[in-house]
Parts: C-alpha cells; sequence; structure tokens
C-alpha cells in the first residue's frame, strides 16, 4: 500500500480544483432602477464625485479541473446556459 | 379539450387556473415538475407564482427544469402554451418567447386591477375578444417590465405578435397608463407561429362576477372555440 501523507493529499486536492469568480450585470442599454437608486442615495449623501453606480451578482465558482483552458470553457459555458441571461446581462469571468 | 398546468415549487396560481380550466369544461391534469412525460394535452398552461423563490433570475431555475424539455417539445409540435406572470417569465428564460421581464421601473410590487387593450384577436388565443376591446385584469409581479431588442420590437409590431398593451380604462396607450415600464406598454406577445401566449396579467383571476369580473373569460372560449 501506498502511504501518502496528509499534506500530499490536500496538496492534491488542491490540485484538482480551480476557482473562479463571475460579475454579472445588466447591459449597458438596459435599465437598471436599482442601481439608480443606490446612486442617487450615495449622491444624498453627499458623495458628489459619483458617475453611475450599475448594481449586479456575483458568484464564486470551484471546478474540479486541472487543466486552466478547460475549465475556463466550463464556466463559460455555465455562464451562458443559466448564470446570466445574455438578453438583458453581459458577464465577466476572473481566475481567483 | 385537454389540458395540463405544469406545477413549480413555489407556483401560486397552478389552483386558481385549474379552477377557471375546468369551469370552462376543459379536463385539466395538474404535472408536478420532476415529471419527464407530459400527458396528450391542447393545451399547457404554465402558471403565475414564484417557482423557486425567484432564485437567480425570475423563472431562470424553472426554466432548466425536467418538465420544461417536455414543455419545449409539445410547443414545437404546435401544442397550445399559455404562460402567465412566472410562466411568461420561465418561458423566455426557455427562448420559447424572446425578450425578457425586467424588475418594475418603479421597483415595486405591483397588486392591483389595470386595464389593456387587446392589440389582436386574430389568433387562437383572443378570437372571442374584439379588437381594440378594453378589458379589466388583475396584475400582481415585481419583474413585469418587458425587454427585447429593437429588432425583435419591429418584429412584434409588423407580424403582429402584440396580444395586448396596458392602457387606462378609456383605451389611451401612454406612460401614464405603463405601470411597469414595458417597451410599448405590452402587457402581452405570442410566439412568431402564435401557438405561445405569453402574460403578465392574470385571466384566470377574471372568470367570477361574484369574486371580480368576467373579462378573462373569452380567453379560455377563444380556446375552445
Amino acid at each position: 500500500m501506498r502511504l501518502i501523507s496528509v499534506k500530499q493529499l490536500q496538496l492534491n486536492l488542491k490540485k484538482n480544483k480551480l476557482k473562479f469568480s463571475v460579475t454579472v450585470t445588466l447591459k449597458k442599454d438596459v435599465l437598471d432602477p436599482q442601481g439608480k437608486v443606490v446612486q442617487n442615495t450615495l449622491q444624498n449623501l453627499g458623495m458628489d464625485s459619483l458617475k453611475s453606480v450599475r448594481q449586479g451578482k456575483y458568484f464564486e465558482l470551484e471546478v474540479s479541473d486541472n487543466d486552466q483552458a478547460k475549465a475556463e470553457k466550463r464556466v463559460d459555458d455555465m455562464c451562458k446556459k443559466l448564470l446570466a441571461n445574455l438578453i438583458i446581462e453581459d458577464y465577466k469571468v476572473n481566475k481567483i | 379539450m385537454n389540458s395540463s398546468v405544469i406545477v413549480f415549487p413555489g407556483s401560486n396560481c397552478d389552483r386558481d387556473i385549474a379552477v377557471a380550466l375546468e369551469k370552462m369544461q376543459f379536463k385539466n391534469q395538474m404535472i408536478w415538475h420532476k415529471e419527464t412525460k407530459l400527458p396528450k394535452s391542447d393545451l399547457i398552461v404554465v402558471p403565475g407564482g414564484f417557482s423557486y423563490g425567484d432564485y437567480l433570475r425570475s423563472g431562470a431555475i424553472a426554466g432548466k427544469s425536467l418538465i420544461i424539455n417536455e414543455v419545449i417539445k409539445a410547443a414545437n409540435e404546435g401544442c397550445l402554451v399559455l404562460a402567465i406572470c412566472n410562466g411568461f417569465q420561465i418561458l423566455t428564460e426557455t427562448g420559447l418567447l424572446k425578450g425578457a421581464l425586467l424588475r418594475n421601473k418603479n421597483l415595486k410590487f405591483i397588486n392591483k386591477d389595470i386595464n389593456i387593450k387587446v392589440i389582436n384577436n386574430d389568433t387562437k388565443f383572443s378570437n372571442k375578444y374584439k379588437k381594440n376591446q378594453i378589458l379589466k385584469i388583475n396584475i400582481a409581479h415585481n419583474e413585469g417590465n418587458y425587454f427585447t431588442n429593437p429588432d425583435h420590437l419591429k418584429e412584434l409590431n409588423n407580424e403582429d405578435l402584440i396580444a395586448f398593451k396596458y392602457c387606462d380604462k378609456d383605451g389611451n396607450i401612454n406612460e401614464n397608463s405603463n405601470p411597469n415600464g414595458s417597451l410599448e406598454n405590452i402587457a402581452g406577445i405570442f410566439n412568431s407561429k402564435k401557438n405561445i401566449l405569453g402574460m403578465m396579467p392574470h385571466p384566470e383571476r377574471m372568470v367570477d362576477s361574484l369574486i371580480s369580473n368576467n373579462d378573462g373569460v373569452n380567453l379560455f372560449s377563444s380556446l375552445l372555440n
């Protein structure tokens, strides 16, 4: 039987997983009433230099893949299929 | 006529539509979202409510549920599909109906009786109404602000795919009679084959003059016609 240390096991587990963040926001030409209200409130609080606010959603995903390119493609697929509605939303993927 | 009402966790107008359908002599069945087969139906109804608690986006999770694949298949084969409120949101998420329902412009959940105008009465869903007839129907939604791209909006107008528009009691269609910010006051649309109707107002709540009015009855009698 081959013995591996706990440390090695943890390292292996870490290796087999990639983390990504996904940010979903409404497209530029889609009205974002929530962002607008946040913007107005911040401006009322005296934040004069504030130009605009767009509100969105943030996801953190873990993928059990070693190959980063493959994993990125998978995450992109997840965004297109479910996380974002491409009619009204844009998304950005970042490796974390 | 055989009808099937799809039930998701969080649907809350499924019983109302079943009562309305049975009152109108439809032979109705309730279909749980985990089913993988639809009984032979002349009409499928995707009812209102808050499927999956509106998690992610209204209708997003239900739009990927098991039974929805069957609904898509049946719809593509020409089966009539009536999608009300959350049902409309679900069908836009599947792509069966184009566009999307955004948060109401005033950020408020709106529950009130409003007026809508019948724009196209030459369809399976609306033939018992008169063109430009003004109906009083209840709306109850937080995301009813219809949005679509300019090309599709053109298509909706050119192909007569707009079913209903919000108006005031005299039939004026303008910003003041637009409760939620929908493009061109759109309250309901058809797909290009006109076998699917998606609408935010609730016709099933308007089938009994004792509790509301009868303005929804003709939608169901159109289907039976």
